[in-house]
């Protein structure tokens, strides 16, 4: 099993706009409604010229990055990250693949750079002067589960915290019939090694080879959350967080694999 | 002292040829494999690393969903060095669940939906009803299918961080090896020439009209290539095997598409792997070079290894014989590193004429036949991801 610490939490979801508004949703105190808008995405660490650059799915994942590490005492430039979607920024995927239809196939530039899945993570970089090792995943639906296991062996192996971050946008309508993202969602944790004096809770994780899984919300409008962006999977987890619980939780990985979480107080 | 992985199997597929054979020919008889760009729907002058076909594998049959250039050209590369029956053997010897998956790729199979844009319904809009894009554009899908493919139900992911990804997953397989969430891993990476990475690095002026150069002073830009790659990683045993000795990763945070001009995060990686393998840089004996041939990347690399390794260790870039492999570029040259070891053959730059005279490593304009222990291989991406792997045996 392996033990690492929880320290803090960004989210961002339609309306939610971060953690400290998602708490009382969380924490059943207040009914979750779907149709609430997506509020506004303005990562602030990005500086206005690179931000211009950006696209909705880039600035998700930057800010609930930012929101995560805000009140964190550490160095930002040595901070480890995991970055983890289903997949690469599909708006900007429409935008090349309707340019290569057009006489001369004019694809932008910018949006070719854009279109790699580690753009979040290179203009993360580019904004925190972080030279720190970062790795960019996607595991289709199990993305969530796949980015947390590869945080979870970094931090507690490499003793050092390590940033979380999962996303996903939904896809222009062209391929929304095909894609597993109805509703924009990110999340990110910051990983703290065990004893770590910022952390706020300890969590041990292994990964479990069955197919029945405990995972859903009790809130009907969180459960509909959950299910409509892989990112989203992790709402079981911060709801444990949220309500200050310990206890076992599970987290839906690849078919037939589950991630067992227990927290426990620090 | 870290516990290492040994590299038990391995097996390429690229413009080159099929297998490790056709590889170390090629490689030793400097026999490129860049052609004139022919692919279909592509009016541009360059040239590319063409994988010859790739049109007529046929997917088998149960896993159709998955059908794509790119996971015909994993499954291409799966037929190779008896790498199947290499993976069974480990399959028998720690069981399905305790074989991890680890790909990397930068486009997926991304030709799969730039052939549905170009079907779209004329009045609707709407892609073809049978366009699959999980089974091909999703960027899990070379994993999904490689996994079952070899019938492996271990834990598993895409990393994809443009060109640095299937260097990456070394890295990634190490850890969840010693986090013990398996006990073995199958690496590799996939990447396809398709339109959208023609017409995009052309648009970012980095293509070259001619057989790529690098470290050349003419040398002006990328050809594209394919290719595919997979190893199979355990424990080391007993007898010694070439191994993964260390690695680094680093990130540049300087620019999206260029890289760092000193190199800094490029050197930084380099150390790491170093620092990591427990060696000196004295003690390797080779390095294959990122070394696109673009005027900025061969001397930002070149900055970087001067600072880490003084101008002391030959190097060479492949590019030329198989073009930029983008996402697969990692594998194919960790693969070639191992072919230099085990055939004791340091590849020549091929099309190099004149070195650049900023540049002042050693680059290998014929190759060299010489015993060698250690290789390192570099990989840097977009978004300045940088990834430096060490193989071959301990000190």
């Amino acid at each position: 099993m392996m033990r690492f610490g929880i320290a803090s939490v960004g989210l961002c979801a339609p309306g939610i706009p971060d953690w400290p508004s998602g708490q009382p949703l969380l924490q059943g105190k207040i009914q979750y409604d779907p149709t609430s808008p997506m509020p506004v995405l303005k990562p602030g660490l990005l500086p206005a010229n690179e931000r211009r650059r950006t696209t909705p799915h880039i600035k998700l994942a930057l800010q609930v990055a930012q929101e995560a590490v805000d009140a964190w005492q550490g160095e930002l430039e040595d901070l480890s990250t995991v970055f983890s979607s289903s997949d690469a920024d599909l708006e900007i995927v429409d935008k090349i693949l309707t340019s290569l239809n057009l006489p001369g196939s004019p694809v932008s530039p910018t949006h070719f750079h854009n279109s790699v899945h580690n753009a979040p993570a290179g203009y993360w970089s580019i904004a925190t002067g972080s030279h720190a090792p970062s790795t960019s995943l996607s595991a289709y639906e199990a993305s969530f589960s796949a980015g947390l296991l590869e945080a979870a062996c970094q931090v507690s192996l490499g003793k050092h915290p390590v940033l979380l971050v999962a996303y996903d946008m939904p896809p222009p309508a062209t391929l929304s019939p095909f894609c597993p993202v109805d509703a924009p969602f990110g999340l990110a944790l910051l990983l703290a090694p065990v004893g770590d004096p910022a952390a706020i809770v300890e969590v041990g994780l292994e990964l479990l080879h069955k197919d029945d899984i405990r995972d859903t919300m009790d809130d009907a409008g969180l459960e509909g959350l959950r299910k409509s962006a892989p990112a989203a999977r992790g709402l079981p987890l911060l709801a444990m967080l949220a309500s200050g619980g310990t206890g076992p939780l599970e987290i839906p990985a690849l078919p037939g694999q589950v991630l067992k979480l227990e927290l426990s107080p620090c | 002292m870290n516990r290492r992985l040994q590299i038990s199997a391995h097996t390429l597929v690229s413009a080159l040829g099929r297998g490790g054979a056709a590889h170390y020919q090629a490689l030793k008889n400097s026999q490129g494999g860049l052609r004139v760009c022919d692919l279909d729907g592509v009016e541009l002058d360059t040239w590319i690393g063409r994988v010859d076909g790739l049109e007529d594998v046929s997917i088998e049959s149960t896993l159709a969903e998955f059908d794509c250039r790119n996971n015909r050209l994993g499954q291409l590369c799966l037929e190779q060095d008896g790498f199947i029956e290499q993976v069974e053997l480990a399959r028998s010897r720690y069981g399905d669940h305790r074989i991890g998956v680890f790909m990397g790729t930068s486009t997926s199979g991304v030709q799969q939906t730039e052939m549905a844009y170009a079907a779209r319904d004329v009045d609707s809009g709407a892609l073809p009803a049978d366009f699959n894009y999980r089974g091909t554009h999703n960027m899990f899908s070379i994993t999904d299918f490689t996994r079952q493919y070899l019938g492996l139900n271990g834990p598993a992911m895409v990393v994809s961080t443009a060109c640095s990804s299937s260097a990456k997953v070394f890295a990634n397989a190490w850890r969840y090896m010693r986090a013990g969430l398996c006990d073995a891993a199958i690496v590799g990476g996939v990447d396809t020439l398709c339109r959208m990475t023609l017409y995009g690095f052309n648009a970012l002026q980095l293509v070259s009209q001619q057989p790529c150069r690098p470290a050349d002073q003419h040398r002006d830009g990328i050809n594209i290539g394919e290719a595919a790659g997979y190893a199979l990683l355990e424990w080391e045993q007993d007898e010694p095997v070439i191994s993964l000795l260390g690695y680094g990763e680093s990130s540049d945070a300087y620019h999206m598409s260029s890289p760092h001009p000193e190199g800094m995060g490029a050197a930084m990686a380099m150390r790491q792997a170093l620092e990591m393998s427990d060696l000196k840089a004295s003690e390797i004996d080779y390095i294959n070079l990122h070394g696109t041939a673009t005027p900025a990347n061969d001397l930002s690399e070149d900055r970087a290894l001067m600072n880490v390794f003084e101008g002391r260790v030959p190097c060479s870039s492949t590019k030329g014989f198989t073009g930029h492999t983008l996402g697969a570029a990692g594998i194919l040259e960790a693969v070639f590193s191992c072919i230099a070891i085990e055939q004791g053959l340091m590849p020549a730059s091929l099309n190099t004429h004149v070195v650049d005279e900023a540049i002042h490593s050693p680059i290998l304009l014929e190759s060299r036949e010489q015993d060698i222990r250690r290789v390192m291989s570099n990989s840097f991406g977009f978004g300045g991801s940088n990834a430096s792997l060490i193989l071959g045996y301990p000190s």
